[in-house]
């Protein structure tokens, strides 16, 4: 996609959302396309380090979980100091905090094979609910309340919002277009081709003068800080977060289940896979369990990686390849 | 008078208690082609491993171009002119042949001495190896003899001082192997150091200017290919009596 | 520390017991970590959905208890041949879609993963989130010999576990296919050259791999009862304790097994229960840091 034509679309997009937080107020839809750009913040942040580097996360939930965390922490914090922290600086916390995990963890287990990485982020994520199921301050097992704020008025009060949930919306909007242009930048960069380097094989890439330990850690770290900043709205979404909530198996396996449908290799991947699979499921949660609705998309995982590796993007790749051979 | 390149001293590699190299020296000189062959198991991989820092040695020191990089990453190893290639080409394989060559270019050679147009570059490196016009190919359906092509010219991608070139030829037709010969001796005349690794000895005594021969993990001769077919020690090493 | 320092001194009753209880649970986490031994250690394959294996042979033993008033440990060993046939099933699928191909590393985890949870939502689905357990003879019963406990719940896993391992350990030393599966994850032409053919080796690996499960299982329900969701608290012990033994050594895993036990007893008795989980991960961290080959695995 060139240049011009995507950032056409990107602003095409936020004009689109605008509109629609414009248009309507059924707060119904603000809350489904809320979890929808969420999915998405998610699967990108999920497929710099798995797709474009080749390290898989298994602990995806965790990172989310802390970012919301972090804002339960700072949201009991700040205002006992005296201070009323803007929902900016939630995220940027969420941002900072996971965005060190991620780094700390990679420290400890990238310089070993990817297994051990996996492992090592899928034990971290029970850990991390274990701790967070025993830290009274955040409301351990039983969880904590948040009150809804009032929507903000921005800008000298020429912006303002019907409703919380929309300014939400709108937020998240934003975050998700910003994932969409750091993974892209990534994506078409000499740092992206240094990751996927690394992925097609990483003792050729390091004997090819790829720094390899340093950009791996620092795709973990930028997988980390994007994966906080999910979460770091999502308490103000729910008004109540407990582990049990916010360790969810569905995000668990939609981080990785979208970028995989969708295809690991290409930065709009994610996009497609979490675009379908988020709508899919929003349309379905009214009529199924939150049960059937992860075992579907661990089926379709399961399906995607037997049949389509490369993912929908990559099968209509091969589409194409084929019809300009025969062609 | 050319310059010392190369210096390895005493390099010592076990896995746990199996020796691979028992103190090992090795010299080279700027230019110069050197041919390293040794039975099966006797450790020249292992000493690749050793100089390009694929592997940390035990014990030894090697000095390249003056500087200790007994310690240094491999990564900072090839920018500083060390490239070796694989004995089992490891392409990129969801890049094309010309996204092989980017990689080394942006990543080996320092940000300075990048030349303008990383394109253009690539593609005469491309023409040294013969694959004019296949830099769109994909990289992960190669012939076996493109493959060792693809190798090397990515080691050239990365402006070497000094190539390693790991059994670069073994398994390939008569003709194949004068190909990459060739290439060898091409970047040869550009002022490359070469360290060949192989078992097809006309190969190797036709392209070096010395050998040293490798046994059991220890250096057991030395000198021009001529001394080494006569060696009793290196008949020995190879047919076992 | 000078704390539970004094404490074994001026009670060593109760340290003597969480050093028991250790060793039983020990002894019964190297049946947990005995099929991941073998998938991980010996065939190269991160079968994370491992756990998730052992809890439907939990809910089998729990269904047969109830439905027909089987014993757990009987119910565990009858249904190992299902087991079996339901590894090479799942191996075979591993190997047509990722191991022929060489794309092991992502494809198979997600494999993996999304078979864990297709497993865990599964059994949501139809037992809900509510604790299984099972009534034996021997649950509830214990014997105290001096100060010490035995509850017979921990003793009986303990000593089947045992003997299990031990089994297996010398199966795959003793018997022809025992030693090509050990064989296979050393040298694949060699075992080509012998005439067995190397896939095969690795689904009846694969398929014992498994079949443990059934008994490891078994027993779970055995010491405690068990929901779905606990299949994820095992991947982390499991991991750590094959991790912490070293690849492909059987003797390290029951080690590491044993150690990984008296840890977490020690933390039940001197700390606090909830933090039971993170012992594993604290072990497998640590590990990975400092010796990632392992106490017994050959040194890479």
């Amino acid at each position: 996609m060139r240049l011009g034509g995507f950032w056409g679309l990107m602003a095409a997009a936020l004009l689109a959302g605008l509109a629609f937080a414009a248009l309507t107020n059924n707060e119904y839809y603000f809350f489904a396309a809320y979890a929808i750009l969420q999915a998405l913040i998610m699967a990108i942040a999920w497929n710099i380090l798995g797709g474009f580097t080749g390290y898989v996360n298994f602990g995806s939930a965790g990172f989310f979980a802390v970012g919301a965390y972090s804002t339960v922490a700072l949201h009991k914090f700040l205002p006992s100091i005296g201070i009323d922290a803007p929902l900016f600086v939630h995220v940027l916390a969420g941002a900072v905090v996971c965005g060190l995990i991620g780094l700390g963890t990679g420290y400890l287990t990238l310089r070993l094979r990817g297994v051990y990485f996996a492992i090592a982020t899928l034990a971290l994520a029970i850990v991390g609910q274990t701790f967070m199921n025993n830290w009274g301050y955040v409301g351990a097992a039983k969880g904590t309340s948040i009150l809804t704020p009032d929507p903000p008025q921005l800008f000298w009060g020429y912006v303002s919002f019907s409703s919380y949930v929309k300014y939400l919306f709108v937020v998240m909007l934003l975050l998700s277009l910003m994932a969409i242009v750091i993974s892209r930048y990534i994506a078409t960069s000499r740092f992206g081709r240094g990751l996927a380097a690394i992925r097609d094989d990483e003792l050729a890439a390091e004997c090819m003068g790829v720094p390899t330990l340093r950009l791996k850690l620092i795709s973990a770290t930028v997988m980390g800080a994007l994966m906080g900043v999910a979460g770091a709205p999502y308490p103000f979404m729910v008004t109540f977060v407990d582990p049990q909530s916010a360790f969810s198996l569905v995000i668990a396996v939609n981080s990785i289940a979208m970028p995989m449908i969708g295809g690991t290799a290409y930065w709009y991947g994610p996009v497609v896979g979490a675009l379908l699979l988020g709508t899919a499921q929003e349309v379905l949660s009214v009529t199924i369990s939150s049960e059937l609705n992860v075992f579907l998309v661990g089926v379709v995982l399961v399906g995607c990686v037997i049949l389509a590796p490369r993912g929908l993007v990559g099968l209509v790749n091969d589409m194409r390849a084929k019809a300009k051979r025969h062609g | 008078m050319a310059e010392r390149i190369l210096s390895v001293k005493a390099l010592t590699k076990r896995f746990g208690g199996f020796v691979a190299l028992d103190c090992v020296d090795l010299q080279l000189d700027e230019g110069e082609r050197l041919g390293l062959i040794g039975p099966n198991g006797s450790g020249k991989t292992t000493m690749i491993n050793c100089i390009s820092g694929a592997l940390l040695c035990d014990q030894g020191t090697i000095i390249f171009k003056g500087a200790d990089i007994t310690r240094l990453a491999a990564h900072r190893r090839t920018r500083r002119g060390i490239v070796r290639s694989f004995q089992i080409p490891r392409p990129f394989r969801t890049m094309t042949i010309l996204q092989n060559l980017m990689v080394p270019m942006e990543y080996a050679v320092a940000p300075g001495a990048r030349g303008g147009d990383l394109e253009t570059e690539a593609r005469d490196i491309l023409d040294v190896v013969g694959f004019r016009g296949r830099a769109n190919d994909n990289s992960g359906r190669l012939t076996q003899v493109d493959m060792r092509k693809l190798e090397l010219a990515r080691a050239l991608a990365a402006k070497p001082r000094l190539l390693i070139s790991d059994e670069a030829m073994a398994g390939l037709s008569s003709s194949e192997v004068d190909e990459i010969l060739d290439i060898l001796f091409k970047l040869n005349g550009r002022g490359v150091a070469v360290i060949m690794i192989e078992h097809i000895m006309r190969a190797v005594f036709r392209f070096s200017e010395r050998v040293v021969v490798l046994d059991a993990g220890r250096k057991i001769a030395e000198g021009t290919p001529a001394q080494i077919v006569k060696d009793p020690l290196v008949e020995r090493a190879y047919l076992g009596v | 520390m000078t704390g539970a320092a004094t404490t074994v001194i001026t009670d060593p009753g109760l340290f003597l017991n969480a050093v028991v209880a250790g060793l039983l649970l020990g002894g019964f986490y190297a049946a947990v970590a005995l099929g991941l031994s073998v998938a991980f250690g010996q065939l190269d394959i991160v079968n994370i959905a491992h756990p998730a294996f052992i809890i439907v042979g939990s809910y089998f033993a729990y269904l047969f208890g109830a439905r027909y008033g089987f014993d757990p440990v009987i119910t565990g060993i009858l249904l190992t041949p299902v087991f079996f046939v339901l590894g090479m099933a799942v191996y075979s699928i591993y190997y047509a879609s990722f191991e022929r191909t060489g794309q092991e590393s992502l494809s198979g985890l997600a494999f993996f993963f999304g078979l864990m949870f297709i497993i865990e939502v599964t059994l949501i689905m139809i037992y809900g989130v509510d604790y299984r357990l099972v009534s034996a003879p021997y649950i509830g019963v214990n014997w105290k010999i001096g100060v010490v406990d035995f509850p017979l719940r921990m003793a009986i896993p303990f000593v089947v576990s045992m003997l299990m391992t031990i089994g297996l350990y010398f199966y795959l030393s003793k018997t022809f296919i025992g030693r090509a599966i050990l064989a296979v994850s050393q040298d694949r032409q060699a075992l080509q050259l012998m005439g067995a053919d190397p896939v095969k080796i690795k689904q009846v690996a694969f398929g014992l791999a498994l079949a443990t499960a059934s008994i490891a299982g078994a027993l779970l329900i055995v010491i405690g009862p068990v929901e779905p969701s606990i299949n994820r608290e095992y991947i982390g012990r499991a991991f750590a304790i094959v991790v912490l033994g070293g690849m492909g050594s059987i003797a390290g895993t029951v080690l590491a097994a044993f150690i990984l036990g008296i840890a977490e007893s020690f933390v039940l008795t001197y700390a606090s229960p909830s933090w039971a989980p993170a012992v594993a991960f604290g072990i497998l961290l640590f590990t990975l840091a400092v010796r990632p080959s392992g106490i017994l695995g050959r040194p890479s």
